[in-house]
């Protein structure tokens, strides 16, 4: 099953977890990494595999922020990854797919491109 | 082999003697250095020798090694006497036969132990104190003695007494003279230094005279003294002084003092041009120089000059500053006040047992000397104002008065560039401005690279203020802040947690930080919270501030699963509990594999199969092993007095009960301890972070340890305690440890930064002079009491289970978690065999 360029609803807004991160499996083949930032009361969501660990892990990392970007430092080597722009701050090239958010009725849906 | 290279021999390789072979070989590659010593192993510390008797080895206390030796090109031959000079052919001739030239000669064969011309004084159980092999004699006879007698209440005897103390003797020192240590000490200041040594259980007789060792009727000899009265004992150790090493200068007509010692000139050369002398051996204007600082001088002095080099020798400061049985002595200068005109201040605390005299000059402008019995914090300032001929305060005597607890040494003074810092290896105040100008700011870079205070380490406190001072001098401002979203350091943090009772990240950051805080400083505060408050550290509140290691109670591995380590207190296992585990480890198809901490280590277990796993091995009695915290991990054991032949305690016992003591505590950093039975260490006490080693008398406690990156010895902390006491000493160690380090920081970086070291330590713990001591013991009985198994709480709590799902949405598993079979077990596949596997339809 493939929908392309539209809202996909991936969980309930209940799931998501308080400065932290959660998992969801999109269309059965992708990972995504969201995350809930309770002071700005805004979801970020990202690609869940760490491309230098290379292991899926993203979301089980510390959230953040640098200056103005919100981050999340790798759980395996603690690179920094903008849940804003995708981009690893340590490492230009290296960077991760970035998904747009919203909440709808309590469920948490993701822009699939 | 370079035929022009100048030929060195060093006869004697001592301490003085290696530090030439270390100075010559920095200053000159152009030379070929040959080594004779007639001691059967290279150069070892002398100065720490007693440590021989807690249990350090031959090779702890080395100073090199062959290989080391090596590696600079420098030859040595051990075991190998040197017989005969023959000055006309600038050759040597050794007890093996063999002959070495040379085209400089250095003596450096050190000094041999008086021992008074007694009648008996050569029996069997008649010792001496200065080599390895003395010691391991002196151990020998000790076994089946029961008394034991020093000769001689100097520096050097009382060290003795206290060795041999420590071999569980019932101690005695004779004294000729009608104090201890008459050369450092007045008469008032050796009576309180003897006074605090008998309530150390050491019996001290002054003003006696032996006249003879006879065949004793309850102990093995007896001592006869000239006023009649007489001491049985069983073991006789001479520590009357020293004599120079002479002999073979004074053979081969080399100018000799009148009473000893190979007179040198100021360029420590003897009366054959070709020919030096360095250390004890060598007389510089008449005088001896009996410890090692002036002896390295003379070393760099001829290293100096066997290079181009123009360095001469001028004599040299006796001050010293050591700690005798625990007690503190400090002697500076003219510590007699025989200078004419001299006038003193003293300073005297029968109550807690401390003399204090400054002897300053008779215009009331310059120290004299100094004598320091019972507390040597006020040594530092004193001897810089002594050694740099420094102007005295108006008030002098403000320098002995006691002062409040903060003031630092040499505070308010301000030192010259010429000012040593570090007399060990010659560092002074300018060299260390050098470096910092050149770049170098930080404490632990700059020992290293100075070696100030690598030494005796004596010096610490002051090369700490010394820098920070500099460093603010330059403008360079000393920031410890955390990280970007606090402006404090983690032990301002720990502070304000405890003094404003803040209870979440949040309300801190609110309060005292920015932004939305990160991978530093989250963790940090999460450990600071734990410690001070011991909440669950899964608690929905501080379940975003734990690194994923905590959050999943499991180590992550580099495929994203986690590893499962229970407690094994102590590495105590029932065959039930082991079969246990390797029933649960076959079920999930889980690594196992032994750690170096006695426990085992379960990997490859995904994030969804942690709670099951773990509540099988709760079922089984298993509890969290915190091997993913900032936490006490294990207590290694030896097998102990139970089983083993030689052990003196129950040194198994003893680690269950500290390991289910302390577990759960959460600290700066990983806390590692070890008991062991014995002083043959199985358990590597030493290199844990508390470590603990049985003697026949309780306890002896090791601090700050450290194996794995930068290893380091623990230090000697405190001995033959009883396990009330040595309890409640580690509570006070760890909860300060916990107040004060650095983010990350082990213990031993901790002591090694703290101000004023492992004395300073000393002071907090067992004298409680920051009056701390209730407070930390009442708070480590707060997180000992609420203490609770993470991984029960977790399997218990619906909410908390939740977070162990790899997605919230599928039941799916993690397709890129594979593993490859190896010697029977899996391993992660690497990221190529990962694509010859294919991946299977979800």
């Amino acid at each position: 099953m493939t929908i392309s360029n539209q809202w996909q609803t991936i969980c309930q807004q209940n799931d998501l977890i308080n400065d932290s991160g959660i998992c969801v499996l999109l269309n059965d083949n992708q990972q995504v990494a969201i995350f809930y930032l309770k002071s700005t009361e805004q979801t970020y969501a990202i690609s869940n595999y760490d491309p230098i660990g290379q292991a899926n892990v993203l979301y089980r990392g510390i959230i953040g922020s640098i200056d103005e970007d919100i981050v999340v430092a790798s759980p395996l080597y603690k690179q920094h990854f903008s849940l804003i722009s995708g981009e690893c701050i340590q490492d230009k090239t290296m960077s991760v797919d970035v998904f747009e958010t919203r909440i709808v009725d309590d469920l948490v849906q993701l822009k699939v491109t | 082999m370079d035929t022009n290279r100048i030929k060195i021999l060093v006869i004697g390789n001592g301490m003085v003697g290696h530090q030439f072979v270390e100075s010559m070989s920095a200053s000159n590659k152009a030379c070929e250095i040959t080594v004779l010593s007639a001691e059967p192993r290279l150069a070892y510390d002398r100065v720490h020798l007693s440590e021989f008797f807690d249990g350090k080895s031959a090779d702890d206390l080395a100073l090199t090694t062959g290989e080391h030796y090596d590696e600079l090109g420098v030859n040595f031959v051990t075991n190998e006497k040197v017989t005969n000079i023959n000055r006309s052919d600038k050759s040597v001739t050794a007890s093996s036969g063999k002959k070495y030239s040379y085209d400089k000669l250095i003596l450096a064969t050190g000094s041999y132990p008086f021992v008074p011309p007694i009648p008996g004084n050569n029996q069997e159980h008649c010792l001496v104190y200065r080599t390895i092999e003395d010691l391991k004699a002196i151990s020998a006879s000790a076994k089946l003695a029961k008394v034991g007698v020093v000769i001689g209440g100097g520096l050097l005897g009382l060290e003795a007494a206290n060795a041999i103390k420590q071999l569980g003797l019932e101690t005695h020192v004779v004294e000729f003279a009608p104090q201890l240590m008459a050369v450092q000490l007045d008469q008032s200041g050796g009576n309180l230094l003897k006074r605090k040594i008998e309530e150390l259980g050491v019996t001290v007789h002054i003003q006696k005279a032996t006249q003879d060792i006879v065949k004793g009727d309850k102990c093995r000899y007896k001592l006869q003294f000239s006023d009649g009265t007489h001491l049985e004992t069983d073991l006789v150790l001479f520590s009357a002084g020293i004599r120079p090493q002479d002999e073979l200068a004074k053979k081969f007509d080399l100018e000799i003092g009148e009473r000893g010692g190979i007179v040198i000139n100021d360029l420590c050369q003897t009366s054959d041009d070709n020919i030096f002398a360095i250390g004890e051996c060598a007389l510089w204007q008449n005088f001896i120089f009996g410890l090692v600082a002036p002896g390295y001088t003379m070393a760099r002095v001829v290293a100096s000059q066997l290079s181009g080099g123009t360095l001469q020798f001028n004599g040299a400061d006796m001050s010293t500053k050591l700690k005798l049985m625990g007690v503190e002595v400090g002697s500076i200068g003219d510590a007699h006040g025989k200078t004419s005109g001299a006038k003193s201040y003293i300073f005297e605390n029968q109550i807690s047992g401390v003399y204090k005299k400054l002897v300053i000059d008779e215009d009331k402008n310059k120290i004299l000397g100094a004598v320091l019995v019972g507390d040597t914090r006020d040594y530092d300032t004193l001897l810089q104002f002594s050694l740099n001929d420094m102007d005295l305060p108006e008030s002098p005597e403000s320098l002995i008065l006691p002062q409040s607890a903060d003031t630092t040494p040499m505070g308010a003074f301000e030192l010259p560039d010429s000012a040593m810092i570090c007399s060990c290896h010659n560092v002074t105040k300018g060299d260390i401005k050098q470096v910092i100008k050149n770049g170098t700011t930080n404490l632990s870079e700059l020992k290293q690279c100075t070696k100030a205070s690598t030494g005796c380490g004596g010096c610490t406190a002051l090369l700490k203020t010394t820098v920070d001072k500099e460093l603010l001098a330059l403008g360079v401002e000393v920031k410890d802040d955390i990280c970007e979203h606090f402006t404090y350091s983690r032990k301002q943090l720990f502070h304000i947690v405890k003094v404003e009772q803040i209870k979440s990240f949040d309300e801190l950051r609110d309060k005292h930080g920015k932004g939305h805080g990160c991978e530093i400083c989250k963790p940090a505060v999460g450990n600071i919270l734990a410690s001070v408050w011991n909440d669950y550290i899964l608690k929905q509140t501080h379940l975003p501030l734990q690194d994923t290691n905590d959050t999943y109670l499991g180590n992550m591995q580099k495929d994203g699963t986690y590893s499962i380590v229970p407690r094994i207190a102590g590495g105590e296992i029932t065959p039930n509990k082991l079969i246990v585990l390797g029933e649960v480890a076959k079920k999930y198809n889980l690594y196992t594999k032994l750690t170096g901490g006695q426990r085992i280590d379960l990997f490859g277990a995904r994030v969804d199969q942690l709670p099951p796993i773990w509540e099988e091995l709760i079922n089984a009695g298993f509890e969290t092993g915190h091997a993913y915290g900032k936490s006490l991990r294990t207590v290694k054991s030896c097998v102990g007095s139970t089983w083993c032949r030689y052990g003196v305690q129950d040194s198994v016992g003893q680690a269950i009960e500290l390991e289910n003591r302390y577990k759960g505590l959460r600290s700066p950093h990983k806390i590692k301890f070890a008991v062991s039975g014995c002083t043959r260490e199985c358990a590597e006490a030493q290199s844990k972070d508390i470590g603990i080693i049985a003697t026949e008398n309780g306890w002896n406690l090791y601090v700050c340890g450290n194996g794995g990156m930068k290893p380091r010895h623990g230090d000697l902390f405190a001995t033959d305690l009883d396990t009330k006491t040595m309890v409640r000493y580690i509570d006070r160690i760890l909860m300060f440890y916990v107040r004060t380090a650095d983010r990350l920081q082990r213990t031993s970086v901790w002591l090694e930064e703290l101000d004023g070291g492992l004395e300073y330590l000393q002071q907090v713990i067992i004298e409680d002079c920051l009056d701390l001591a209730q407070e930390l013991e009442n708070q480590m009985q707060t997180v000992v009491d609420s203490y609770q198994c993470e991984w029960k709480t977790t399997i218990e709590s619906p909410e908390s289970l939740k977070r162990f799902r790899q997605f919230v949405n599928s039941e799916s598993i993690d397709s890129n978690i594979q593993f490859i079979t190896e010697r029977e077990q899996i391993r992660p596949a690497t990221p190529v065999e990962k694509k010859l596997i294919p991946i299977k339809e979800l």
